[in-house]
């Protein structure tokens, strides 16, 4: 029986991203608010200092900044037909456990979605007619003018590096003229560029299209964000994304946000508890608080006025599923809404090797990186493609890590001496072009709980039914066709095309950007959050993070995920806590 | 380095299953935080390095057959030293004596079911167990084979001809899964030529050197926009480099 404690004001679930920005704007308008998290604290300086972040093998590779599946993982299968089996360790994505979640190990891609991306559904309907045969794409519920203030408030937070390309509606040269209208610059100029980046821009250029710098939260400079906190300027490691930040140059929880929320009376962290479930009141229409574990195994009950999950992506949507709040989603029939929608994101890369031009992979950032945008979303005519969506094509250098970054063209062998002489001839001489595909979502791809596999607490496991479809195949092979244009106008001496065939794996490192299971929407039928993010079925539940996203657009997600915290966190304050009930009528 | 991060580490390696956390007693105690910036001195979790001497988990069979196996993998040649030059046979030890070898972030419950290619590993060997199986069942198909030799006492052609079966999956062992063993085999014998020395392997420095990477530093500044040059920079490790030691 779980013993229980007093009661607080707002509890947080998780303490990555949103739950720093929602403690922050909470204990400031303040409320008690409590934040719990499953694993310990960690910072720069005991946790990823300068004299031991640069270790490959230990943090990427043995996986020291990641969840632990032997504690929490998820089952996975292609299609209804297969049995799911357990994740056993991590590949395809890399959530985190520990303060500051994924924010520690992220690259610091931060993009805004386009406007026509918050209206998937009505934009594409109204400009191509009906959509393929089961997607089950959704408008958001939220604009991109409504969000505009919120994605401001992020990047100025994060300080963030680039050069606008829309002010208020006027293009910008230098910029991405496909971006939505912003009110303002960048807090910070475009990082400096490594060499491999402005091959791109130049070919890209020479292509026809429009390259900009892509939008990093790795300081171009020194940054004090409006909370008072200093960042300094990156240093080009190359041990960014996969890792944590030595030097204070990355935007994360913790050198953004937690310098002054951990110092804040009326906010508290509680570390090494896990959350089991949400405790509710469904007469009430309210969630009493939550149960969590400490470390001796002993159960408590802490009550709360508001709860808000703020844990990674797929989690938040688990977490609701074990608590038996919402109607769980059906893909024989359709009906339900919880585990719906989920969705991911479609990769693939164009290797371009060159014999005497030196790229040095190891000077990088995570976020380093120059970008076209011409076939994302709808910025193109998609009449007579067979798909809807894009992604952006970018060339980032991000690091020469050895062991996951040693490229040989096609054709080498895995292994001897053949792949040696080409790992050593191609190390500093090659670049790759990403492609970073939208993934529409589809009517058989959802979660829900395992019948077979537990938790160590004991819990199921959730389980996730997941499948590229014909859409995303086409949409991500056009892609790679058009980066494979642009590196051949490169002239290197042999290019590697990799496009992403066949089934969806879970092996493979891809991209942390799993979406949807909780989705925003304008009806309570088909989504799991209203526009403010707030459950339809609980009032006081409020539910953060990539798992609200209807379907995944072509951009990395944390900008949005960021923008709309902080949209969430101003109807909280301004018109929730004045008269706590449903936000938006069912 | 802080005596916690030692001990704590120590525990690790010794098996003891502990998470990923900043200090030793951190996952035993769950803690509380309010109105002010957690720091305690001598907290950083630094890494630690292996410890030298005989080895700690294979047996001599097994390090015969590894010290074959990855110099075919990464054969010593023209271009410099290979992988059983660099020591990789060691890494390979200390990892498979510690928490990779023993899966302990892993999820190693059942049911065990083989599945498909797309759900990944599914055996229900821990790698440490998967390299004792897999090594036994190699050589003894190899002594079946090849009149009583085993793996290491063939021609280079012939142990090539095996790792090439085992990649493929041709090779059907008794009591492990080829395939599976080759891939894990593989990966880690890359790691064990491309990480950092402090782990066993990369001895010197030779894979490092071998493609210009200039290993762990932090500051590339005053290189970033020379474009096109090679740098030549010496590599460095996490515990610096020979050049810093006066009597290197």
């Amino acid at each position: 029986m779980a013993r229980k404690l007093p009661a607080v004001d707002v509890v947080l679930v998780g303490f990555g991203w949103t739950a720093a920005i929602l403690g922050q704007e909470l204990a400031d308008a303040g409320l008690k608010v409590l934040a719990i998290e499953r694993g310990g604290w960690r910072d720069t300086p005991t946790d990823f200092a300068v004299t031991f972040a640069q270790d490959e093998l230990r943090y990427y590779w043995r996986r020291e900044l990641f969840e632990e599946p032997a504690r929490e993982t998820l089952t996975f299968r292609n299609d209804q037909s297969q049995t799911a089996l357990p994740m056993r360790h991590l590949g395809s994505f890399l959530p985190a456990t520990g303060v500051g979640g994924a924010g520690i190990h992220w690259n610091g891609q931060t993009w805004r979605f386009l406007p026509s991306d918050f209206v998937a559904k009505s934009h594409n309907t109204k400009r191509y007619g009906s959509l393929p045969e089961g997607m089950t794409i959704q408008d958001w519920g939220v604009t991109y003018e409504e969000l505009e203030p919120y994605y401001d408030r992020f990047e100025y937070i994060c300080g963030i590096s680039g050069k606008a390309g829309n002010l208020s509606g006027k293009i910008q040269a230098g910029g991405n003229p496909f971006e939505g209208p912003r009110k303002r610059e960048y807090p910070n100029p475009p990082m400096e560029m490594a060499y491999a980046p402005t091959l791109f821009a130049k070919a890209a250029t020479e292509t026809g299209h429009v390259p900009f710098p892509c939008p990093s939260a790795n300081m171009s400079r020194a940054y004090t964000n409006p909370l008072g906190v200093t960042l300094g300027p990156c240093t080009y490691c190359g041990f960014c994304e996969k890792f944590g930040c030595g030097n204070y140059s990355k935007s994360s929880p913790q050198t953004t946000i937690l310098p002054v929320l951990m110092r804040k009376k009326n906010f508290e962290l509680r570390t090494h508890c896990e959350v089991l479930r949400v405790k509710h009141d469904a007469a009430a229409k309210r969630a009493t608080g939550v149960i969590y574990v400490d470390t001796q195994g002993d159960e408590w009950e802490q009550p709360a006025e508001i709860v808000i999950l703020c844990a990674f992506a797929q989690h938040n949507p688990w977490l609701m599923m074990l608590s038996g709040i919402g109607q769980r989603y059906n893909p024989q029939t359709g009906e339900g809404a919880l585990g719906k929608n989920y969705a991911y994101q479609i990769v693939s890369s164009v290797n371009a090797f060159f014999n005497d031009k030196i790229m040095n992979p190891f000077v990088g950032a995570g976020a380093l990186g120059i970008g076209i945008d011409e076939y994302n979303g709808d910025n193109f005519d998609h009449s007579g493609l067979g798909f809807i969506g894009g992604g952006y094509l970018a060339c980032w250098q991000t690091n020469g890590r050895p062991i996951e970054t040693h490229p040989v063209p096609k054709g080498t062998p895995k292994w001897g001496a053949k792949w040696k002489q080409a790992v050593a001839k191609n190390y500093l001489t090659t670049l790759s072009i990403a492609t970073h595909g939208a993934v529409m979502s589809h009517r058989g791809n959802y979660l829900d709980l395992d019948p077979t596999y537990h938790d160590v607490h004991g819990r199921p496991l959730l389980r996730l039914t997941f499948d590229y479809t014909d859409n995303e195949h086409k949409m991500s092979d056009y892609l790679t066709d058009r980066a494979a244009e642009i590196a051949k106008a490169m002239k290197p001496r042999e290019t590697h095309v990799k496009k992403r065939e066949g089934h969806y794996s879970i092996v493979p490192y891809q991209t942390t950007h799993n979406t949807g299971g909780a989705i925003m929407g304008t009806d309570p039928k088909s989504s799991v959050v209203n526009r403010y993010l707030q459950s339809w079925d609980l009032h006081n539940l409020f539910v953060m993070g990539a798992c609200v996203f209807p379907q995944n657009p072509g951009y990395n997600p944390t900008g949005t995920v960021g923008a709309l915290t902080y949209w969430a966190a101003d109807a909280i304050k301004n018109t929730y806590l004045k008269n706590p009930g449903a936000l938006v009528q069912a | 380095m802080s005596d916690s991060s030692v001990s704590r580490r120590d525990l690790l390696s010794a098996g003891i299953a502990l998470g990923s956390t900043a200090a030793l007693g951190s996952r035993a105690d769950a803690r509380s935080y309010s109105g002010e910036m957690p720091w305690m001195p001598g907290e950083a979790d630094a890494p630690t390095p292996i410890t030298p001497g005989p080895f700690q988990f294979l047996t001599p069979d097994e390090a015969t057959f590894l010290d074959a196996a990855v110099a075919r993998l990464i054969p010593a040649d023209d271009l410099g030293p290979g992988a059983k030059e660099a020591g990789v046979t060691t890494f390979l030890d200390r990892q498979l004596a510690g928490s990779f070898g023993k899966g302990s972030r892993w999820y190693m419950q059942g049911p065990w079911k083989k599945g498909e290619s797309t759900q990944g590993y599914q055996s229900r060997l821990s790698p440490a167990e998967l390299y004792r199986a897999a090594i036994k069942d190699i050589d003894a198909h190899c002594v079946e084979k090849f009149s009583g030799k085993k793996f290491s006492q063939l021609t280079a052609d012939q142990q090539d001809q095996i790792l090439k079966d085992l990649e493929q999956g041709h090779l059907k062992l008794k009591n492990s899964e080829g395939k599976t063993f080759f891939t894990v085999f593989l990966q880690n014998t890359i790691e064990g030529f491309f990480s950092d020395p402090i782990y066993g392997g990369n001895r010197d420095m030779i894979g490092w050197k071998l493609i210009g990477f200039p290993g762990a530093r932090y500051d590339y500044r005053p290189y970033v926009k020379q474009h096109g040059k090679k740098l030549n920079l010496p590599p460095v490790g996490l515990k610096g480099r020979p050049g810093w030691n006066p009597n290197a």
